[in-house]
């Protein structure tokens, strides 16, 4: 298992996406999310893309006014994490249409439908983005 | 439809949770939302299931609690509709965890999910057992799992493969079940299938080495073909990243060849072609190249020797570690963490770029490079790499400050060649960030110091250049306060001087000085200044001629509002005044301190017996931090009785006095003050019904009781010294660390501060009669401590006598307090009294002060009392 958890904050640390692959109480992750935003928020454009939390690698990356944080294991593979976050990014904007945080808040359950298709347990499912589109679009047109 | 139960729509849920513009307000739009998602619960309500269960993920995700939600999760997976299935299963993967007792009650539901005719249902059941299945759901799908991986649609043969990863963690005993699925997987072409069968394959290796086997054999050789297939595909714009097809996909093989090639050289030996292709064509201009590179380096790495593949992947990473992308020199140094252990040579020709890396601005970078500087550094390039380091410490970030010293020291203790050396080295760290250093550092420097007997006097000399130069450096000022006081008299007759030295002239009078320097200064605490006392009863006895001055700067503590100090005043008083025939036994110099057991202690390993059968060497480092201030409390009561003459040397008679024989009577002496200054006089404090004459008789108690942190400190070290030895053994020297004992509070490893901000003055108090103002500051670095001075001014047209102010803190704080300015207060306003207190907040930045106060004072002799809460500090002390 490579991936522990997946966030989505805005500018303003308010989180809008929260996906945890290990189980944490509902404290430990207010808590949690709480250190790791203030730390990677106050780090500048130059400085690298990852910091150490805990026992955990957080690899992050923002777009517009959206942090994706991810929380990885030590071994896993930092430079990857951030293209699969680019990957995650790309695949929303071409559902949502250049997506942005009131997509993921009022869309919740899709954004959440899209990770489940691209990780699960942890791991990566699967890279394409029609495959990870395909079920999310068919549920729609049957609605 | 019930009308009472229709509740808001998602949308405008999420619309008032976000207009809501303080954390109370949301709180309160939650409540009432889960207050109606609960009544429609328990209505029964199947119109808003769906609604309330996407509510509920919102909520959840805001962290709030959500369980009331998990039966709804259950309801709506057993629906017949596919919406309400879908959201049913999302909400069960985000409120429930395998914890949970409900989730047994789920198994059902999704074995028939499992077996279902629907394919995106077969889907969504696996997903969900993916993330979530405990141990006993593990067991009982298991064989539903190991057919869906080969079921025909690839889209649920992948999501299977990974919910056998699941099952083998939760029940290893499985794994032999799936290793031929998952070896038939491998040789799939779709893409997902095979991203996900590697992983399999990789968790199936590490759960058992049967598995392991039978990949090498039987797998490698296709394994490569993949990856060579893949590394030369044409165009695919479904999984093409910058150029590369699959990126991902590259990444997964790679590590799952390492962990084939890992320790089997045929294994090793049939990658490396592709290994050396992926290595040298990959580009790496884009992330996702140097994602591949990195991931193929680490392989390199792991895998049986070959030469030639190590020194490409050597290229790789300096091409890396001179990049300017900091990604990229993240990642560097990371590898070459690894790498260290293959090809130590090869990292130490980067040993300049790491050092820079060292000094970055970025965090993470620092952090990186200063670990792989730690493990760089070795007996023959300890002497450059620690002056590189130390010159560095004089200029990094404050924040940064801890983490390097830390290092510095454990390099210093590891690999120093000579104790000249590290003594000089120690110096130099304490001079630069002595505050940063742990008290086991420094302690461990006083005993080599004494171990070394050829350069104490080159050390006292150095230390007291130092602190002449500066005494901001609490460590430091410890260390050189203990040294003066022991080889005091080295430092003036320029004993034992070495050829580096320049000869200094130091009078016994200006070694007192610096003690006295030592002792007045703001910054110092209360170890500090009890070391400075007892340097002070050394030196009077090493001076006889500045034993006069000696006493009267030991007679000012006489009346010090801490216990320790007070009563170290007065015995050491009473030991200049009376009792000059034993003097200079009692004050002869510590005997060697014992290193190996000090390491030991350090080990925490000695055994207990030792505090019977070798009291002297188990005692001794006692006195490095706390010297013996309880035993001379027997001492005096021996003597004024005219009991034993010492009529043993100096040595022998310390040992005497720490020795386990006087423990009654310390013990006594010990469980006397302890409950009186920690908790009777703390509740007389606190409570409000005490008459005013008894808390004005029992006054110094009582502000000694202020100090309730610090004061039973050093009874309880009395205790501990007398009655339970082998205790102490695990316990670090000193007197901060001795605050566990009472309430768990952490020494504060100071987090330093720029520049500390400013707050605005308050009104703590006021009365008809009596105001008092706080100004506030703080010492920089030590963002826990606030410094407070109170002014207090009279608005009566009487003038006050013997006034007292006191004051009591909850536990959390620390509060210690100076003596006032005087104890009369003119009336009217026409003058005023000042006293400074000190304040550490153990929960700093979580709570803020409080503080009960009660002042007493008289008015033409009569007694007045009054009393207080201050809640009004300014936010952030």
């Amino acid at each position: 298992m490579g991936i522990r958890f997946i966030l989505m904050v805005n500018k303003q640390g308010q989180t809008r996406l929260a996906q945890y692959y290990e189980y944490l109480t509902i404290e430990e992750r207010r808590a949690l999310e709480g250190e790791i935003v203030r730390k990677c928020l106050a780090r500048s454009e130059q400085q690298c893309s990852f910091v150490e939390h805990r026992n955990y690698k957080i690899v992050y990356r923002r777009y517009a006014s959206l942090f994706f944080l991810v929380g990885v294991d030590n071994d896993e593979n930092e430079l990857a994490i951030l293209e699969f976050i680019h990957l995650l990014v790309e695949t929303m904007d071409r559902h949502f249409g250049n997506v942005c945080e009131l997509d993921i808040m009022f869309h919740l359950e899709k954004a959440h439908f899209m990770l489940e298709e691209m990780v699960m347990n942890g791991c990566i499912v699967e890279t394409s983005k029609p495959n990870i589109l395909a079920p999310i679009q068919l549920m729609d047109k049957a609605s | 439809m019930n009308p009472f139960s229709s509740g808001t729509r998602l949308r405008d849920m999420i619309r008032a949770i976000r207009a809501c513009k303080t954390a109370a307000e949301e709180r309160a739009v939650v409540r009432k939302e889960c207050a109606a998602i609960r009544a429609s619960i328990n209505e029964n309500d199947h119109d808003y299931r769906h609604r309330n269960l996407a509510k509920l993920m919102f909520i959840h995700m805001l962290g709030y609690p959500t369980h009331f939600g998990q039966m709804e999760c259950l309801k709506l997976i057993a629906s017949p509709e596919f919406p309400e299935k879908r959201i049913g299963y999302l909400g069960l993967m985000l409120l429930l965890d395998e914890r949970q007792e409900v989730l047994m009650l789920v198994t059902n539901s999704l074995k028939q999910d499992l077996n279902h005719a629907n394919q995106y249902i077969v889907g969504l059941a696996l997903c969900a057992l993916g993330n979530i299945c405990s141990a006993e759901m593990a067991r009982d799908l298991a064989p539903e799992v190991e057919r869906l991986l080969q079921f025909r649609d690839p889209n649920t043969r992948k999501k299977a493969a990974l919910c056998a990863i699941r099952i083998i963690k939760k029940v290893p005993d499985l794994a032999e079940n799936f290793i031929n699925p998952a070896a038939a997987l491998l040789k799939e072409k779709h893409h997902g299938v095979l991203i996900t069968a590697v992983q399999l394959c990789t968790d199936l290796c590490k759960v058992s080495a049967e598995a392991l086997e039978y990949f090498r054999k039987k797998c490698t050789e296709s394994l490569v073909k993949t990856l060579k297939d893949i590394v030369n595909s044409p165009y695919a714009p479904e999984y093409d990243i910058a150029g590369i097809a699959d990126p991902f996909l590259h990444i997964r093989l790679l590590k799952f060849l390492r962990v084939l090639g890992k320790g089997d050289a045929d294994a090793s030996d049939l990658m490396n072609d592709i290994l050396a292709q992926v290595a040298t064509k990959t580009e790496s201009n884009k992330n996702a190249g140097n994602a591949i590179l990195y991931e193929c380096v680490e392989t390199i790495m792991s895998i049986e020797d070959n030469g030639g593949l190590r020194v490409l992947a050597i290229n790789i990473l300096g091409r890396f570690l001179s990049n300017r992308d900091n990604n990229i020199r993240y990642v560097a140094l990371n590898m070459l963490m690894n790498a260290i252990n293959v090809d130590a040579q090869a990292v130490q020709r980067h040993r300049a770029t790491i050092l820079e890396c060292v000094k970055d601005s970025d965090a993470s970078i620092r952090k990186r490079a200063l670990e792989l500087v730690y493990l760089l550094v070795n007996e023959s390039n300890v002497k450059p790499l620690t002056k590189e380091l130390i010159e560095y410490l004089e200029v990094s970030d404050q924040d940064f400050k801890g983490d390097l010293t830390a290092k510095i020291c454990s390099i210093i203790a590891k690999f120093s060649p000579q104790k000249i050396w590290y003594i000089d080295q120690m110096l130099k760290v304490l001079s630069e960030a002595g505050n940063f250093v742990k008290d086991e550092v420094w302690h461990a420097l006083i005993v080599v110091i004494s171990n070394a007997s050829d350069l104490h006097g080159y050390t006292v000399r150095a230390l007291y250049r130092a602190l002449q130069a500066s005494t901001e450096q609490e460590t430091l000022v410890r260390v050189a306060v203990w040294c003066i006081g022991e080889y005091g008299d080295m430092l003036v007759n320029n004993a034992g001087m070495l050829d580096i030295e320049d000869p200094i002239t130091v009078t016994g009078s200006d070694a007192v000085d610096a003690i006295e320097l030592a002792i007045k200064s703001q910054t110092s605490d209360l170890t500090t200044k009890a070391m400075s006392l007892i340097a002070l009863l050394k030196l009077s006895s090493r001076f006889p001629s500045c034993s006069e001055r000696i006493r009267d700067m030991i007679i000012q503590h006489k009346g010090s509002l801490v216990l320790e100090s007070q009563q170290r005043s007065i015995e050491f008083n009473s030991i200049i005044e009376k009792h000059q025939n034993i003097r200079s036994a009692l004050v002869e110099r510590m005997p060697v301190l014992d290193e190996a057991t000090f390491i030991g202690r350090r080990a925490g390993s000695t055994p207990a017996t030792v505090s019977t059968s070798n009291g002297a060497s188990l005692n001794l480092p006692n006195g490095v931090a706390k010297p013996p201030a309880a035993p001379l409390v027997d001492l005096l009561d021996l003597s004024s009785d005219d009991a034993p003459a010492p009529s043993s040397s100096g040595g022998d008679f310390l040992q005497d006095l720490l020795g386990v024989d006087l423990s009654p009577a310390l013990q006594q002496s010990g469980t006397n003050q302890a409950p009186r200054t920690g908790t009777d006089v703390l509740l007389d404090l606190l409570s409000i019904e005490t008459p005013p004459a008894q808390s004005s008789s029992s006054t110094p108690d009582i502000l000694s009781a202020s100090q309730v942190n610090k004061s039973p400190v050093s009874s309880l070290e009395g205790l501990s010294l007398s009655s339970s030895l082998s205790a102490r053994a695990t316990t670090p020297v000193g007197a901060s660390p001795m605050m566990d004992l009472l309430d768990g509070f952490v020494p504060n490893s100071p987090i330093p501060e720029n520049n500390g901000p400013v707050y605005p003055s308050v009104i703590g108090f006021e009365s008809s009669s009596l105001r008092i103002s706080f100004d506030f500051s703080k010492p920089p670095g030590n963002p826990q401590t606030t410094s407070i001075q109170a002014t207090f001014t009279n608005l009566s047209p009487n003038v006050y006598t013997d006034f007292i102010f006191q004051a009591a803190v909850p536990k959390f704080l620390q509060l210690h307090l100076d003596p006032a300015s005087s104890n009369t207060l003119p009336a009217s306003g026409s003058g005023s009294i000042t006293q400074n207190l000190r304040v550490t907040n153990s929960q700093h930045g979580k709570k803020s002060l409080v503080m009960r106060i009660r002042i007493a004072y008289k008015i033409n002799n009569e007694d007045i009392l009054e009393e207080g809460q201050i809640n009004n500090f300014p936010g952030g002390l």
